[in-house]
């Protein structure tokens, strides 16, 4: 399937919804959609990748961009994923050290709060 | 003779069908459907940096994907027509599935300059490949690059 995105706020932490697969044909959606959040001023970033179905070095690039973005504005950005084959290209490049991932959305918005 | 041969237009659009075809040759040829994913994920990767390449270099040359059912082992070569980046020829040193490897992409996560959004390490696919097939091989010719890449077939004798 092609790339679903959806954004909404919560307790002042922007979560972003990525449905689908994240490759080098829909990656440049998702980086558009970061810059905008954080062009608009979103640097407490959620990327709930519950329901990606695919990921690949593309897609990882992105993320990390996003990061660098909120970053140079003291922000952050987790992600929230318990899928297994997502999980493993972020083990296998090391960014495991890199993201916070969580189980659940509430669970990384809680962990952001206590960073504050 | 390869069992399957797919050639397409490099365009990011098509490499999801490469991949698809990929997986589904690999489960006709008795992978284990636990190794599919990783079929998947490594033969796009090598798709996508191929469809890179050509873009820059050959925009109208296709990119060649062959799957070979050889018994006891699947084998896909990903072949381009486009010369070899620096660096693109070899997966980083100490490429070897536990991350060792793999720290282009954490360095660029950890600069305090800019950069733009999405900047992978050149190399980087092929080092995400090397954590992910057992055997993988990148020869690079005159007349472009080759990824091989084999996982054992479960249709073992």
């Amino acid at each position: 399937m092609d790339l679903k995105l959806g954004h909404y706020n919560k307790d002042g932490i922007e979560v972003v919804d990525v449905e689908g697969e994240i490759d080098v044909y829909t990656a440049p959606r998702l980086r558009e959609l970061l810059i905008d959040l954080v062009n608009k001023n979103n640097y407490q970033l959620v990327v709930n990748m519950e329901k990606v179905e695919f990921l690949d070095s593309t897609g990882l690039g992105v993320l990390v961009g996003g990061l660098k973005r909120v970053r140079a504005h003291d922000g952050s950005l987790d992600l929230v994923c318990t899928q297994e084959r997502i999980l493993k290209i972020f083990r296998i490049t090391g960014l495991t050290k890199v993201f916070g991932i969580h189980e659940t959305v509430d669970a990384a918005i809680a962990a952001k709060k206590l960073e504050k | 003779m390869a069992t399957v041969e797919v050639t397409f237009t490099p365009l990011p659009a098509h490499v999801r069908t490469a991949r698809l075809v990929a997986a589904a040759v690999a489960r006709r040829s008795g992978v284990d459907e636990a190794l599919l994913n990783e079929v998947r994920l490594a033969v796009g990767e090598a798709c996508s940096r191929a469809v890179e390449a050509h873009q820059r270099h050959c925009p109208a040359e296709p990119v060649r994907i062959e799957m070979t059912d050889q018994g006891e082992r699947f084998v896909v070569v990903v072949s381009d027509h486009a010369p070899a980046a620096p660096g693109a020829s070899s997966p980083p040193p100490g490429a070897n599935g536990n991350g060792a490897g793999h720290r282009g992409l954490i360095e660029v996560a950890h600069e305090e300059d800019g950069g733009d959004l999405g900047v992978i390490p050149v190399g980087f696919g092929l080092a995400v490949i090397s954590g992910l097939a057992d055997d993988v091989h990148v020869s690079s010719t005159s007349v472009g690059v080759s990824v091989r890449m084999s996982w054992p077939s479960a249709i073992t004798a």
